[in-house]
């Protein structure tokens, strides 16, 4: 709700379902208020619909799907298919000293990044394609696996140090 | 975008990856939906998954006969008409049809008392397949025996195509009263509890310890109103399943968006209120008392 958004430093987006989220954000009258304070420069997690509504453009989305427009990426919703296909697998971060064990739940594919990007982690498709899976730009971290379904915090923690 | 991960570390159907889906629905609402139409609504309405049948319960009720797994060609109608994830209903026992059902590449199966059970004694392996299932429970003993087999996701079972919300009431009371009892057993007498459970012991120890189900449970079997929906997650419902309640009532795509608000602001009364005014007809209900099968009795 829009007076949940007073005084935040900072918020996570989790995982769920993307068309669900902006449907909910949109009827609570969050949704304005919310792009409003991104705009200004909130920082902001975005994990697998996270991600999706921090993009740029939303692929296989909605006609009425919105997103905050925050990160200059363009997302693939369920790019690796159905569940039966959603995988776990460990993966190397640009500035983690150990590999993290990334969850991927009919997860979103990132297609394209803009300039502004940074690609801190990828993994590998086919051994050809390399497809970025978590993304910075400036204060915006978006991850189309779930750090949330671990214990491990550090990725939380590279959020919080942006704050 | 290739299709598929020929990487050596990755791995599919894990526990994680499929009680992670389970996690994800979490605060959503699940609707049966019997046509591509109604799957569309449902959507539309900000369903967060569909489960795609042939008759809702209140029909299957009503008509008698041997309910069975939907016909394929309707299940993939509903996967081509919407991008949300779609489950499917196997029959309790009913290996094979769940085998189908994971060929078809549905996101859950759900081993269904709603369904007509087609092994009296035995509930289907789940760990050998890497689609995740749902199971319904009455009680904590017979929910930790369905995750003991396997599940992922549990529902408690409620009396579906009623339209009567008591005994989905029942169902959580019972599960989530003896959760908190098994918090404050001593050690000893976890033991007894789980003879008394009919349940495995390393699962009464870990809810013992943890005060709650290693995977997510949702509510289903009787949910015909917002306010319904507000008392069952009140009560600790994690998510939804609401069956005939929507497609049964006089006014289904209002209804279905008011569900799905109310599950969102199920603490607010006053929200509960607004999305409850003007819904038309709610689904006629039935009594428990005179019901000839009680469905949530199936299953062991």
């Amino acid at each position: 709700m829009p007076e949940d958004l007073v005084a935040i430093d900072g918020i996570i987006l989790p995982g769920g379902e993307s068309t669900t989220i902006s449907m909910l954000l949109e009827s609570s009258g969050t949704f304005e208020p919310l792009s409003e304070l991104l705009s200004h420069g909130l920082p902001a997690f975005g994990t697998c619909a996270g991600m999706i509504l921090l993009s740029n453009e939303v692929l296989d989305g909605r006609n009425d799907q919105r997103s905050f427009d925050r990160i200059d990426i363009a997302v693939r919703r369920n790019a690796f298919g159905r569940q039966i296909a959603s995988f776990e697998k460990q993966i190397d971060v640009r500035g983690l000293a150990e590999p993290f064990q990334a969850v991927f739940i009919r997860s979103p594919g990132v297609e394209s990044v803009g300039p502004e990007v940074e690609v801190l982690a990828t993994i590998e498709l086919d051994k050809e394609i390399e497809i970025p899976v978590l993304c910075r730009q400036n204060n915006i971290l978006v991850s189309s696996f779930h750090p949330e379904l671990t214990d491990d915090l550090r990725l939380h923690q590279m959020f919080l140090s942006e704050l | 975008m290739a299709e598929s991960n020929s990487d050596s570390n990755s791995q599919i159907g894990t526990v994680r990856v499929k009680r992670g889906l389970a996690d994800m629905l979490r605060g959503g609402v699940i609707m049966d939906v019997v046509t591509p139409d109604e799957a569309k609504i449902a959507e539309d309405a900000g369903a967060v998954a569909v489960m795609a049948l042939e008759r809702v319960p209140a029909d299957i009720r009503r008509d008698g006969g041997v309910a069975r797994m939907s016909d394929p060609s309707m299940i993939e109608a509903i996967q081509q008409t919407v991008t949300i994830p779609v489950m499917a209903k196997a029959r309790i026992g009913h290996f094979a049809e769940a085998q189908v059902l994971e060929s078809l590449g549905v996101d859950y199966v759900d081993e269904s008392e709603v369904l007509t059970p087609a092994d009296e004694a035995h509930h289907i392996d789940k760990w050998a397949f890497t689609v995740p299932f749902v199971c319904g429970a009455t009680n904590l003993g017979e929910a930790l025996r369905r995750i003991s087999e396997g599940a992922c996701m549990i529902r408690s079972k409620g009396e579906a195509g009623t339209g009567n919300i008591v005994e989905a009431v029942r169902h959580l009371r019972s599960i989530l009263g003896d959760i908190r009892k098994l918090t404050q057993a001593d050690e000893a007498e976890l033991f007894d509890w789980a003879k008394q459970l009919q349940a495995p012991l390393g699962l009464v120890q870990e809810v013992a310890e943890t005060g709650a189900l290693p995977v997510p449970m949702f509510c289903a079997g009787g949910i015909a109103t917002p306010a319904d929906v507000s008392l069952v997650m009140q009560l600790g419902a994690e998510a939804v399943f609401v069956g005939s309640g929507i497609f049964k009532s006089e006014d289904p795509a209002p209804r279905a968006k008011a569900i799905v608000e109310a599950t969102t602001h199920y603490r607010d009364p006053a929200m509960v209120a607004k999305v409850s005014r003007g819904l038309g007809e709610a689904m006629p209900g039935l009594e428990i008392g005179t019901l000839e099968t009680k469905l949530a009795e199936r299953g062991w």
